[in-house]
Parts: structure tokens; C-alpha cells; sequence
């Protein structure tokens, strides 16, 4: 079944942006402004969350009024490589004065990307109006907008247990197995998706065994959808990189992965909601699973097997 | 604690008496208090050691005085406070101690703070692997004296 963005409905009590640039995109209403998001902070049925990487991010000065959720602590579960179980998402977000009818703007460091996938997590529950600040953190800061410590005393209010929805936005190691043959978008960096470098550079080891990428990944780094002022590019040039390049189609079965999800999670965002493509599915897995896995295929070197050529810049 | 120092025993302390949010602001604390790096490092970026297990990368030096007083330097941006705080923890509790003392913390020191709660044992690596390569600097160093 293919994934249902979030739209209009009757009693919407958020407003959309208007921008223009936004209103190209497939799904303008999963996006906002800095120039929005300063009108509508006092908007009580909408909440901003901050999800960085770095963790103390957020106590050195946030968005007024945002509250923090952290990828590590607060959405994947402690034990198990897995995301937090229903129960305690509705803990994560009732706990935050987040309702199922609360409108979410998510905004981070690192153009978005852990915003991306805090904002990936929030759908796989489902919550239905979740929109990402275009140029998240460095865009708004650019800007001279407020920034406050001040952590908001929001009352805790109560989320419904919902069951996470594993099956739709979201594939697993045997899933990828099943789609060999079909597209794949390695979002790396072009050393990783070519065996030469295990991790990213300048990041961690994070401990594969082997190198290279899955046969038939075509190769576009997750920043190449970012813009210099860490905005998302604008249609024309997003179609250019990933159906052009590429060689995707909106219509086709997509699975994006990266090391551990996160960068891909950004470019599902971006082929989901910007672009408008009906299946598209993030391996969270992503090589630190695919690269320690016994006798699964690997490709290495920077061959690809679909589309043009993809040129090595705007890598993270 | 006998193994350690007995600055880093007091942070460690403190660190044990606070719940994972005041330990976050603790750890603000020390970003902030981190020294800036002084001249004759800003102009030798290059010879420092890079860290890369840390998320966002972070240069350090290790000198040591004609006293045998280790003094660490560290160089991290602005955007990294965590970073900038486990360098800041680093700093407080082990700049001005002798070699050996420093030899003798426990590897596995930063994952004794209790910060694991506050901010995922995953990110607290870069902080083991910081001791590591001051330590490791150390070795060669007496090694070679």
C-alpha cells in the first residue's frame, strides 16, 4: 500500500505556509519557513521540537517555546536496536505536552538531518501533522531570531498508545534482499559507497566489516538536497539530482539507507514529501547491519548500474 | 575511588549526585569553561591530533612542563558543547597533574560520570577515546625520555 501523506482535512487548526517556493513542492504542507514559524510560535495547537546531534545543543539556546527529543535517548530504545514501542512514544510525547492533534515542527542542527529523522520516527507512529523547518537550526540562527535556555513548562497531556507502523515507510535487511533488482539510493558519502572508507569521514568507526554498497544503489549524498544556507533545494533542482541523475521515478519502489538511517532519512523526506514519490522506504539497518551481515551481496567501487553519472560534491 | 585523580574524583562526584538533567547542565558548565586555545597552538592547528571518534571532529595537544605537568589543549567549535564538554571535563580534571598520575586513570574513566543516561553511552566513545590518545601521546613521550 503506498504511503498516504498527510492532507487537508476539514478542521486543520494549523495553517499552511504559503511560500512560494514551498508551494512547488509536492506536499508543501510538510514544510515551513523561518518567517512562518516566527508568526505562529504562539499558535497553542503547534509545537516545535528540536532534535539535534549533538545532545546540549539545545540547552545552549532554542527555538522559545520548542522542547527537545533526542534520537538516542528518547526514540530508540535502549536495549534492543530497535525504536521506543508505542508505550513509550506516548510517554516521549504526552510528556512534552504533545497531543496526536498537535501540530509538530521539528527543526536541528546539521541541515536537518536527525530532525529528519526524528520527524521519520514520528510518522512510522503515524502522527498526523508533522512539518520540518526549512534550514532547521543554522537557518533561523542565521537569521538573528530569538533563541532563549528557557525550557517551556508545557503540561503533560495524554498520547494515545499507538502501535508503530513497521511495514510502509520503513524496510528491513530481508526486505532489501527481496528488492534487489529495484531502485536503491545509497545516500553516503561516494568513499563509503565505494568500500574505500568503512564509516564516514571524519565520523566514528562504527564498525562494519566489509565496505561497499548494496548491488545496484545509486550513489547521492543526503546533502546534495540542501542548499548552501542548509535550505532544501528548490523543485526544479531536487528533480534534476534524483530524476535526472539518478534516474528515479515518482512512481517508483525506492528503498534510501545510509550507515544507521539517519542521512537516509533526510533524502526519504525529501523524495516523499518534496518530490511526491508514493513508496519510498528508509533501511534503517543501513550498512552497519548490510556491511556485518554473513554472505549478503556487496558491490564495491563508485560503478552504478541505473541513471547517469552523479558527481562527487555536496557530500556531508 | 583510589585509581583517580582527586580532581576527577570530585567531578565524578558531583556528576553522581545530580539527576541526568542537571548533569547535562553540569556539562554545559564545563563547555563553557573550556580555555580558549592559546596562541601558540592557534597557529600550529596542524601539528594538534585530530579525534575523530568524535561526532563532530576535535583537535588536541598534550605538552608537558619541565615539571612533569601534563597540560592538555583542546580546539572544538562553538556548535559541538558536548564535545566541547567532555573536552572540558578532561581539562579540569587531569591539566596539571604528573605523567604518571594521568598514565594511571582507568581507561574506562569517562563512562564512570554517569553521563551515560544523560547523553547515550554511544556518544560518551569520543570522550574514552579523547583519554585514550592523551594517554597514548604520554607513552610515547616517556618512551622516548
Amino acid at each position: 500500500m503506498a504511503y498516504r501523506p498527510y492532507r487537508l482535512g476539514g478542521t486543520v487548526p494549523v495553517p499552511h505556509d504559503s511560500d512560494p517556493k514551498l508551494a512547488a513542492y509536492a506536499h508543501p504542507e510538510r514544510v515551513v519557513t523561518t518567517a512562518w514559524l516566527a508568526e505562529h510560535l504562539d499558535d497553542p495547537d503547534l509545537v516545535v521540537v528540536e532534535s539535534d546531534e549533538d545532545v546540549l545543543l539545545y540547552e545552549t539556546g532554542h527555538i522559545p517555546g520548542a522542547v527537545k527529543i533526542d534520537w538516542h535517548l528518547d526514540l530508540n530504545d535502549p536495549v534492543t536496536r530497535d525504536y521506543v514501542d508505542g508505550a513509550r512514544f506516548a510517554e516521549v510525547m504526552g510528556s512534552r505536552g504533545i497531543g496526536r492533534d498537535t501540530t509538530l515542527v521539528v527543526y536541528g542542527d546539521k541541515d536537518n538531518w536527525w530532525a529528519a529523522y526524528a520527524l521519520w520516527v514520528f510518522s512510522l507512529f503515524g502522527h498526523p501533522d508533522v512539518r520540518l523547518l526549512d534550514g532547521g537550526r543554522t537557518a533561523w540562527a542565521a537569521e538573528g531570531r530569538a533563541l532563549t535556555t528557557e525550557v517551556p513548562d508545557r503540561p503533560r497531556v495524554g498520547y494515545p498508545v499507538v502501535e508503530r507502523d513497521d511495514s510502509t515507510i520503513r524496510a528491513f535487511r530481508d526486505d532489501v534482499l527481496a528488492h534487489l533488482g529495484r531502485p536503491l539510493v545509497d545516500v553516503r558519502s561516494p568513499g563509503e559507497f565505494s568500500g574505500e572508507l568503512l564509516h564516514m569521514p571524519d565520523y566514528p568507526q562504527e564498525g562494519a566489516v566489509r565496505g561497499g554498497h548494496v548491488p545496484g544503489a545509486a550513489n547521492v549524498p543526503w546533502a546534495r538536497a540542501a542548499a548552501e544556507d542548509g535550505r532544501f533545494r528548490g523543485r526544479e533542482e531536487l528533480e534534476t539530482i534524483y530524476l535526472g541523475e539518478a534516474g528515479l521515478a515518482p512512481d517508483d519502489d525506492v528503498i534510501a539507507y545510509c550507515r544507521i538511517g539517519e542521512r537516509s532519512s533526510h533524502t526519504w523526506f525529501v523524495l516523499t514529501h518534496l518530490l511526491g514519490f508514493d513508496r519510498v522506504r528508509n533501511y534503517d539497518g543501513s550498512w552497519t547491519e548490510w556491511g556485518n551481515s554473513v554472505r549478503v551481496p556487496i558491490e564495491q567501487g563508485s560503478g552504478r548500474s541505473r541513471g547517469r553519472p552523479v558527481d562527487q560534491q555536496g557530500t556531508s | 575511588m583510589t585509581d583517580l585523580p582527586t580532581a576527577w574524583a570530585e567531578i565524578a562526584d558531583d556528576f553522581g549526585a545530580m539527576t541526568p538533567s542537571e548533569r547535562l547542565q553540569l556539562l554545559l558548565e564545563f563547555s563553557e569553561e573550556l580555555p580558549d586555545l592559546p596562541e601558540r597552538w592557534v597557529d600550529h592547528r596542524d601539528a594538534m591530533e585530530p579525534v575523530p571518534e568524535c561526532q563532530t571532529p576535535l583537535f588536541l595537544a598534550v605538552e608537558v612542563d619541565a615539571h612533569d605537568r601534563v597540560h592538555l589543549f583542546f580546539d572544538a567549535p562553538r556548535e559541538a558543547p558536548t564535545t566541547r564538554g567532555f573536552a572540558g571535563i578532561l581539562h579540569a580534571g587531569l591539566d596539571g597533574l604528573p605523567t604518571q598520575e594521568v598514565l594511571a586513570v582507568p581507561d574506562d574513566a569517562p563512562l564512570r560520570l554517569g553521563l551515560g543516561e544523560a547523553v547515550s553511552p554511544l556518544r560518551l566513545r569520543g570522550m574514552v577515546a579523547m583519554l585514550g590518545r592523551i594517554k597514548r601521546q604520554l607513552r610515547v613521550r616517556t618512551a622516548a625520555g
